[in-house]
């Protein structure tokens, strides 16, 4: 299980390799990529820079993380969120889970970037031909981390 | 008590941190966000809409009804946006 926060890029092929090097009990790995999208709002974006609450960012992820390993049977998780500034097409999130099968994998990985969506906080601010703006939350995403909530 | 704001909330505020001294009417995060309207115009403009203003105690996310003390480490925020 790891969670890791930094401005680098990441090799989503090298990161598949160390999950599941030697691990010959994992069936499937679900993986989730974000990228920079060059449109928003019917606006083009030139750049995006994010924002980020360290020390929280870090143990709001390792919390969704652990929540993820109680609900589903996994073999390992990984999450990894840059900050700083970004260009379209830049890889932002990757999020992988491998486990014996593929369901807890796709479940998994789903929950964690939709709880990941709503709890960590990071913050994006976009540059447009109007200047510069704050990405404004979407209740879209307040529905999609809805569904994993757990029946009280 | 440390307060920490982030994205437009550090912008319209102009700090990231500040240190304060809470007068005894701050008992929980809803009457620190009022108190705090009262630091500066910027303060009341920025946490003019507590609906958009989002609040954690010791890095975990809280409603406003949650207890703050001398101790704790405040950060205010807008609703998150990553991913």
């Amino acid at each position: 299980m790891t969670v890791k926060v930094q401005s680098e890029d990441f090799d989503v092929g090298a990161e598949l390799a160390a999950m599941t090097g030697g691990k010959t009990g994992i069936g499937g790995v679900t993986l989730f990529v974000g990228l920079v999208r060059d449109m928003a709002g019917g606006e083009s974006v030139s750049a995006m820079t994010l924002e980020h609450y360290p020390g929280m960012t870090e143990r709001q992820l390792e919390a969704i993380e652990a929540e993820a390993r109680e609900r589903w049977p996994l073999d390992d998780a990984l999450i990894i969120h840059r900050y700083g500034r970004l260009e379209p097409g830049d890889r932002i999130v990757l999020v992988a889970t491998a486990s014996a099968h593929r369901e807890a994998a796709f479940e998994s990985c789903h929950f964690l970037i939709d709880w990941l969506k709503t709890k960590a906080p990071f913050w994006k601010m976009e540059a447009t031909p109007d200047g510069e703006r704050w990405v404004e939350a979407k209740d879209s995403d307040d529905k999609a981390a809805a569904r994993w909530t757990k029946p009280a | 008590m440390k307060i920490l704001y982030f994205a437009w909330l550090r912008s319209k505020i102009g700090v990231a941190t500040e240190t304060v001294d809470l007068p005894a009417e701050v008992r929980d995060v809803g009457t620190l966000v009022e108190w705090l309207k009262t630091r500066s115009p910027k303060h009341a403009d920025a946490l003019a809409n507590s609906t958009v203003v989002k609040v954690a105690v010791n890095q975990e996310h809280v409603p406003y009804d949650h207890p703050v003390g001398p101790g704790d480490e405040v950060a205010l925020f807008p609703p998150v946006t990553g991913g």
